[in-house]
């Protein structure tokens, strides 16, 4: 069995008096699609903050190759190879594609004692990148805002794996996404997982995680309810285990059990 | 993962409707400056050209009027692209025209001296001005609006306390020989204007004590100046890293943090910049006066900002051109000095430039939300 490119052991983070994770554990392996599933304020977005760097854990361990590591900032967890994509904070709409891709990495060429904005390589590589992404751009000076919503989150995507991102944080990339657009960005993930790339997948969307997914892990108050593997669970235990079971099969019930 | 899934790669989406290269080309952050300045030059060549604006000297009017509304409008584009406003820059313009009369006229300074001293203190303001907008996160609005008052009343206070009196002559004596000084208030290629002047392609005077030299004896550096900002600007913006992180911190400064963009440090030196540019407007018109005023560049800041404006920039940031803002200042210039040639009511220049003003920010908003597809 391969090592986890990230393990998280026991992580706890409180503030205040207020305990937002208390004891979350998680691995990813290389190729692998981790799904996160959670209701609302079941401490997803802290968790994935905890891995990107933006927070510290109060306790527990983060590994990365194996190794203990700690990160002051996202910078350092993103030099790590730990890259996220924001569901709304992903692009600069004004910006053209390109601008956007390159944005705080741009390629610069020398011209005497300056140093310039290599545009050529720059659309170049954004060209090439959408294009292996499936999406065809009119011309690179296009701006990500007349982009669908699933073809910016195809973009960061596209950037983080191309900047070397080893694991790939999704931040509920399909919820405010039509069918079409969800279908293609789920195609996205699975082609960035074939590279060996692995994928911290948060939805609460079941069926979103049902499609992609590997393994299922389910947060509920700040706690991991447990990992499964794919074909080990349904669709509806793993419903049931996110709003917290009884209550939620009722409401099902009322609902004529669609939910 | 070079094996495309869910669409051919190649195929042309049939939603996107091929556009002409024409309407590609005038797909530009600048078309409603272009329009208005072909607008504006149609009117004036009908009704003001038979009037010399068009000559020489006449051109050489409304082009340092427009130069000057380019200086600061270059630093107010930058500035307002990074997400940012400085409603200080006419204020910024009298102190630093007063500090550059106190020290070398009253203080007897050298005159290099106090030209770099005006820059240095100017720019450390500009700094404050982004350094409390940052560390504050209130609106740029309210806190160059604060520095407006507050400058304001300093330039009247040192003026007053130094000379007991609100203007300060003798600049001019002051500058003689002076080394730093002709780069502001000098004239370029003077051989040139007299060379065309010889071979009688551009009218002499006729009378008086410069009787024979010709009507323009070179380009004001203040032209010059204008130039060189726009150029900088421009390549700075559409062809540099930093150019990138410009729009980056006006698009969205927490996208662009997570980045990696030091979006703080980016916009504190934009205030810089609009600093640098108020002082190049107010050492070049102190060298050109021979005097120092304090109430010198009242209302520039809302002029630059309109300049920039009708250039195509989006008041919240993240968007515009330098070359849009350049022009917005030339339209500026010629109208203001145009409607004198025309012999109209100059009343009437805030009515023509309101209704400029609207026009083309009409114009560039269509524009804009073509190109970027806001809704």
């Amino acid at each position: 069995m391969t090592e986890p490119l990230i393990e998280l052991i026991d992580i706890t983070k409180s503030f205040g008096p207020v305990i937002a994770l208390n004891g979350v554990s998680l691995s990813v392996m290389p190729g692998e699609c981790h799904c996160l599933l959670g209701d609302n304020g079941a401490g997803k977005s802290t968790f994935i903050k905890t891995m990107a760097g933006v927070h510290k854990p109060s306790s527990g361990q983060i590994r990365v190759n194996g190794q203990a590591v700690t990160f002051a900032n996202p910078r350092e967890a993103m030099s790590a190879g730990i890259a996220t994509v924001y569901q709304d904070l992903a692009m600069i709409p004004l910006m053209s594609v390109t601008r956007n891709f390159w944005m705080g990495r741009e390629p610069r060429k020398r011209w005497g004692p300056f140093q310039f904005f290599d545009n050529e390589m720059a659309t170049r590589v954004t060209m090439e990148e959408m294009r292996r992404m499936g999406i065809s751009l009119r011309e690179p000076n296009q701006a990500v805002g007349t982009l669908s919503g699933g073809e910016r989150q195809t973009v960061a995507i596209a950037r983080a794996v191309y900047f070397g991102a080893k694991v790939l944080i999704l931040d509920e990339p399909t919820s405010a996404l039509g069918v079409r657009q969800t279908a293609n960005v789920l195609a996205t993930i699975d082609r960035v997982r074939k590279a060996g790339i692995g994928i911290v997948f948060i939805t609460h969307n079941v069926r979103h995680a049902m499609a992609v997914g590997d393994r299922f892990t389910v947060l509920n108050r700040g706690k991991t309810l447990g990992t499964a593997k794919r074909g080990e669970i349904t669709p509806e235990a793993l419903q049931d285990m996110m709003a917290g079971g009884a209550e939620m099969a009722e409401l099902s019930d009322s609902l004529g059990g669609t939910i | 993962m070079t094996q495309p899934s869910a669409q051919p790669p190649a195929a042309i989406d049939e939603r996107i409707a091929q556009r002409s290269k024409l309407r590609t080309m005038l797909m530009r952050p600048e078309l409603g400056a272009m329009a208005g300045t072909i607008l504006v030059f149609c009117y004036f060549a009908v009704v003001a050209g038979s009037t010399g604006m068009f000559a020489p000297d006449g051109i050489m009017n409304w082009g340092v009027v427009s130069a000057q509304f380019a200086i600061i409008a270059v630093g107010a584009c930058l500035l307002m692209i990074s997400g940012e406003f400085d409603l200080s820059v006419g204020s910024m313009i009298g102190f630093a025209g007063i500090v550059i009369a106190v020290l070398s006229v009253h203080l007897g300074w050298p005159m290099w001296a106090a030209i770099i001293t005006a820059f240095i203190v100017a720019m450390l303001i500009g700094a404050a001005n982004g350094y409390l907008v940052i560390k504050t996160g209130l609106p740029s609005f309210i806190v160059t609006l604060a520095s407006l008052y507050i400058l304001r009343g300093l330039t009247i206070y040192v003026s007053i306390s130094t000379t007991r009196q609100t203007i300060i002559g003798g600049v001019r004596e002051a500058a003689q020989g002076d080394w730093l000084a002709p780069l502001f208030g000098g004239k370029v290629l003077g051989i040139f204007f007299y060379w065309l002047a010889d071979m009688g392609w551009i009218a002499t005077f006729k009378a008086g004590n410069r009787a024979g030299q010709p009507v323009v004896d070179g380009i004001p550096m203040l032209m010059v100046w204008a130039l060189a900002l726009i150029i900088f600007a421009h390549v700075l913006l559409t062809k540099t890293r930093f150019g990138n992180w410009i729009f980056a911190s006006g698009g969205d400064a927490q996208a662009a943090r997570y980045v990696g963009v030091p979006v703080n440090r980016v916009k504190i030196l934009m205030f810089v910049f609009s600093a640098f540019c108020a002082t190049v407007f107010a050492t070049a018109q102190v060298m050109e006066f021979g005097s120092a005023a304090a109430d010198r560049g009242l209302l520039k800041e809302f002029e630059a900002i309109i300049a920039v404006v009708i250039g195509g920039a989006l008041l919240t940031g993240g968007y515009g051109s330098v070359i849009g803002a350049a022009l917005g200042a030339l339209i500026f210039g010629v109208v203001q000095q145009g409607l004198f040639f025309a012999g109209v009511e100059s009343s009437l220049f805030r009515v023509f430039l309101g209704v400029i003003l609207l026009l083309a920010v009409i114009l560039n908003t269509y524009i804009r939300r073509l190109i970027t597809g806001e809704r």
